[in-house]
């Protein structure tokens, strides 16, 4: 028996996907690459969790769509899921409650793989909500760790105003966990050097450096598609087919919830006015 | 009535050691720029990796550089893997594959595969098309191909000329001028996939997925293609166009 603990790590990423491209993809590969090499862990499990349509950004097509782009693109791979759950919630749901409802879900599962009872834990665990002191949190027992993957521009967007409560914040980075990829452009060390709360539990955050730029955004895709341009290659070939065979991504499409205000927003601003 | 297109066949000429999705953007992103232009309808794309010969570092075999294109571009209906730079005993120069590509029926085939080949490259490239001239050939590159004409030694200036004058380059750039018959296909997106990066994180046993298709990495796999010890080979060695044009030219070089 080595001396080490290895922790199980799920890494759940919640996103658009409008489309999907290999950037998305390659993201998990980065993160599990890193967080293994530390040989602190072992990633498991990868998620894929498209937002649902009531998050009313501007270009955002049908969900189910959106999800068969993701299944399609994660077919040749043995560890990467997409997940439906947040996509068929009536309402938008915050980015801290969907990470809660996978951390519960993954607990679960490893209560029915495990002897020991977890589920007792949990409820204690449940109690102390104000008190998650980051990575020390996790180790007091071999409990898996779900971690949220995101790019840099993610990270950054905590600083939007309205756009994240602070306490979501708090929870994501100082319960759970943050795998961030940088892109080129983006300086996430700086960033969490100038936010106070980042900084505090910045032992939870893992920057993963990708030396093999992959600028590949969604928005390029899509703008390519509107100009009858190629995206082979960009994405798997069986979601660039699906895409042609749907004729998705149009003027129209594109068009979609502009004069509409963005779910997050509308809901932090409506509370703050209150 | 329109003008009539002219039909334009693009060679892309690399170690693709070993090929990845951004080689295979070049093409895609270079055929979309050219149709823009209303001039030109790409009717074929050719991979034509370098020979064993060119002796650079980190070159693995051609055999298994042929194989993963042919892999990677098993999906493609209009680019295809050449074999006949790499079959030849010596490094060829760009501009010799050019003039071959267009001119096939002229050179002795060894074998009825290869006269298959080229009847199929033949009817690709120079039946006349019942609505104008034959296929042009252009030679489709990334930036840092256009910054090798500036290195010493490396490039006969008549070769030069002949490439970018009588043929004509397609090259994806972000910067630099325009000149004649260098068509400048501006990225719109900036994909630094290298093969080198690729290698290197093969080396350290990091994951390649989605930079490179499938096939291509399961075939990498199989065959324990780069690793610390592919990547020292050839080291130390002069590249072969160094040391081709170090040399006094033959009138029958060509």
């Amino acid at each position: 028996m080595d001396g080490q603990n290895i922790t199980k790590v799920v890494l759940l990423s919640c996103g658009s996907f409008n489309p999907i491209t290999n950037m998305h993809l390659r993201m998990f590969e980065l993160a599990r690459d890193h967080l293994e090499d530390t040989g602190q862990y072992r990633v498991v499990k990868g998620i894929i969790s498209p937002v649902g349509d009531a998050y009313k950004k501007k270009g955002l097509i049908e969900a189910c769509h959106r999800l068969e782009m993701a299944r399609l693109s994660t077919e040749n791979s043995d560890w990467i899921t997409v997940d439906s759950w947040e996509s068929l919630q009536p309402e938008w749901v915050e980015t801290c409650k969907v990470v809660r409802h996978h951390y519960d879900e993954m607990l679960a599962a490893e209560q029915n793989n495990d002897d020991v009872d977890t589920v007792k834990y949990a409820k204690k665990r449940r109690v102390e909500e104000n008190s998650f002191e980051g990575s020390s949190y996790h180790k007091r027992r071999d409990s898996p760790q779900l971690m949220l993957l995101c790019g840099a521009d993610v990270l950054e967007s905590f600083g939007v105003p309205n756009l994240w409560k602070q306490e979501d914040i708090a929870e994501i980075v100082g319960r759970y966990g943050l795998v961030c990829i940088s892109r080129s452009g983006n300086d996430p060390h700086k960033f969490i050097h100038q936010s106070d709360i980042l900084w505090k539990y910045r032992k939870s955050i893992h920057v993963v450096q990708e030396w093999v730029t992959n600028e590949i955004s969604a928005t390029h895709v899509r703008r390519s598609l509107r100009r009858g341009r190629s995206i082979r290659y960009l994405l798997p070939d069986n979601v660039v087919d699906y895409i042609r065979e749907h004729g998705l991504y149009s003027d129209e499409s594109e068009r979609k919830n502009a004069d509409v205000v963005l779910a997050p927003l509308e809901r932090n601003m409506g509370a703050s006015s209150s | 009535m329109a003008t009539r297109r002219v039909p334009l066949v693009l060679l892309a000429c690399g170690s693709f050691n070993p090929i990845t999705n951004q080689h295979m953007r070049l093409f895609e992103l270079a055929r979309d720029h050219m149709h823009s232009t209303g001039q030109y309808q790409v009717v074929g794309g050719i991979v034509s990796p370098v020979s064993d010969g060119y002796g650079k570092q980190g070159l693995v075999l051609a055999k298994h550089r042929i194989a993963m294109a042919k892999l990677a571009l098993q999906s493609s209906n209009w680019v295809t893997v050449d074999e006949w730079e790499s079959q030849q005993p010596d490094w060829t120069e760009t501009v010799v594959t050019m003039r071959y590509k267009t001119t096939l029926y002229r050179f002795p085939c060894k074998s009825m595969q290869e006269l298959e080949d080229n009847i199929r490259l033949c009817s690709i490239l120079l039946r006349p098309l019942p609505s104008g001239p034959c296929p042009q050939l252009k030679l489709l590159c990334g930036a840092d191909f256009l910054d090798t004409f500036k290195i010493p030694g490396l490039w006969r200036d008549d070769h030069v000329e002949e490439v970018a004058g009588r043929f004509g380059l397609v090259c994806v750039s972000r910067g630099g001028a325009s000149r004649q018959n260098i068509f400048l296909v501006r990225e719109w997106v900036r994909n630094e996939t290298s093969a080198t990066e690729i290698r290197r994180a093969l080396r350290r046993d990091r994951s390649v997925k989605y930079l490179i298709p499938d096939a291509v990495i399961e075939y990498i796999h199989k065959h324990n293609l780069y690793t610390e010890d592919s990547e020292r080979r050839n080291k130390g060695t002069v590249l072969r166009p160094l040391a081709k044009q170090a040399q006094p030219v033959k009138s029958l070089d060509d």
